[in-house]
């Protein structure tokens, strides 16, 4: 107990009267912890750009001019019941007259030309979303079934697979690249911080010597360096908070229009604690583990 | 018991100690002296465990010290207080946090360590410069912080490796003095020096070294080169 109070007494004066070293260690830890923040904050631009993404896509039933809404409405019910399906909106024949009209408002001959018509020419639909877009085809070949060819008229998937497709793949290439790209930084960062804290106990060798010399046991050495340790942690993971809120208030703005639906300032002030703890445990499992790797070695006196 | 038997160190197959053996009684004053690069050093390094013998053994109370395990090691070297030639002192700790430093590491308690540094530091006249850092003191200070380090914690044995070549004439008799009070009250005293007025003057066992071969060994012995 007294040496454990010795120790935590002992991490915080070395970290206070090393001051330079600690500043510099410091600084460095929290340049990597910076790269961790970036990947977090890059994974929420790439989740808006990917949420927009599928909800562009979708495909459309159409059924036949008079069928019953109980007979479409049953029909949206079982695609509800598939696991792919996300979302199924129905549009009745009404209301597809009426966004139809709405959108040729300002095209005189098409909307005398309906005007003329006594029946309404569009057909009732269902746009169904689906979870994963290569889960189309599964979604498709179902409403394909014979019970329902009576009433479906067309299915809109063929035309558009094309499309699709390359915007399935431009999906998955971006979860991809995104994956790489978080782990080469994290690792960059990990090797960076790493490598920072072995440079810090490298200056501090000798005094590990003497420590040892004069009779101390490897945790009375080694403990004063993980309680520093951990507050190089601790103070880079506040520092890198600090540092990034102005950076995302300033930025945010810019990001929310090339990534339309991500607001990068919201999910930061939203996040703000768990962020951080993510920081801080990072930072502090590196820089915890980083100095009893390097310590090792000097103990061995 | 202190034996050192047949004992070789070599650095890049250059002799620092050559076939040495000596054997130190529990309580005794013994000097070692020899020119620089003779070996002294290294001979008080091997018994510190420092440094490993490259041939030969080297035991403290019967126990090969070089077989100590790393568990162990700690223990064995509270028990030596070492006053190093360049004095090793913890940059980042204060002259009174050095000499605690001494008792922390084998657990004694705030109270003992309250009375006992203030008390070491009037014995070596540093009760003035107890705070300051080891850069913010001269090198006879330094010295006398480490002096103090080694004696503070009462170990079995004190190993002196040239404690007064930074000192002036009157620290270094005071310094002798407190030896060889130290030493009469039964500690074991390990004096490596090339002052030929010291080894003179206190008249006990000196073993000469020069090119690490032992090249006399006598009781009440003068400084002869
Ligand atoms: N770590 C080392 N690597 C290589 N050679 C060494 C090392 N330590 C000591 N030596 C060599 O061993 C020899 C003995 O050195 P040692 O330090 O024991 O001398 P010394 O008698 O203490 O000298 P001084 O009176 O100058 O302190 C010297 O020739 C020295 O160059
Ligand atoms: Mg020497």
């Amino acid at each position: 107990m007294l040496t454990v109070r010795r120790i935590i007494k002992a991490g915080f004066q070395d970290f206070w009267r090393n001051g330079w070293l600690s500043a510099a260690t410091v600084s460095v830890m929290a340049l990597a912890l910076s790269m961790v923040m970036g990947l977090l904050l890059l994974s929420v631009l790439t989740e808006a750009l990917i949420t927009n993404l599928e909800n562009k896509i979708d495909v459309a039933v159409y059924f036949n001019p008079g069928t019953e809404e109980t007979d479409v409405l049953k029909i949206k019910n079982d695609l509800f019941s598939l696991p792919e399906v996300k979302n199924v909106a129905y549009v009745s024949e009404e209301d597809a007259l009426a966004r139809f009209k709405e959108r040729h408002k300002d095209d005189p001959i098409i909307s005398q030309a309906l005007d003329e018509l006594d029946v309404n020419p569009l057909e009732a639909s269902l746009n169904i979303k689906v979870k994963d877009t290569a889960q189309f085809p599964a979604v498709v070949s179902f409403l394909e079934r014979s019970e329902y060819q009576a009433i479906v008229s067309k299915v809109n998937y063929y035309e558009n697979k094309d499309v699709i497709m390359r915007l399935t793949a431009a999906i998955s290439a971006i979860r991809k690249g995104g994956a790489a790209l978080s782990i080469i930084l994290g690792v960059i960062a990990g090797l960076v911080a790493f490598n920072t804290i072995r440079i810090t106990i490298y200056t501090l060798k000798d005094e590990i010597g003497i420590m040892k010399l004069v009779g101390a046991t490897n945790w009375f050495v080694r403990g004063p360096f993980l309680i520093a340790g951990a507050l190089y942690g601790v103070v880079a993971s506040l520092v890198t908070m600090f540092v990034f809120y102005p950076l995302v208030f300033a930025l945010s703005p810019a990001m929310s229009r090339f990534f339309p639906g991500a607001d990068l300032l919201v999910y930061f002030q939203h996040n703000f604690l768990a962020l951080w703890l993510i920081l801080l445990s990072v930072g502090v499992v590196l820089s915890v583990a980083g100095s009893v790797i390097a310590i090792g070695k000097y103990l061995k006196i | 018991m202190i034996t050192f038997e047949n004992v070789s160190k070599f650095y890049n197959a250059h002799p620092a100690l050559d076939d040495v053996s000596l054997t130190i009684a529990q309580g005794e004053f013994i000097s070692i002296v020899g020119q620089s690069g003779a070996g002294k050093s290294t001979l008080l390094k091997l018994l510190l465990a420092e440094e490993k013998a490259s041939e030969g053994k080297v035991t403290l109370d019967g126990k090969d010290v070089a077989a100590i395990s790393q568990r162990e090691l700690p223990f064995f070297r509270r028990r030596i207080g070492t006053i190093f030639q360049d004095f090793k002192l913890l940059t980042q700790k204060t002259a009174y946090e050095n000499i605690a430093f001494a008792m922390e590491v084998s657990g004694r308690s705030k109270k003992e360590i309250q009375e006992d540094v203030p008390q070491i530091l009037q014995l070596v006249g540093l009760e003035q410069k107890a705070h300051q850092f080891p850069r913010q003191l001269s090198g006879g200070e330094q010295q006398r912080v480490a002096i103090a380090r080694a004696l503070v914690h009462q170990p079995d044995i004190i190993i002196a490796d040239e404690p007064t070549g930074n000192l002036d004439p009157l620290n270094t008799w005071d310094v002798i003095r407190l030896l060889t009070k130290i030493n009469e009250l039964g500690t074991t005293i390990i004096l490596a020096t090339h002052d030929r007025e010291i080894i003179n003057t206190i008249n006990k066992r000196v073993v000469s070294l020069d090119k690490g071969k032992v090249i006399r060994d006598e009781q009440g012995g003068r400084y002869i080169l």
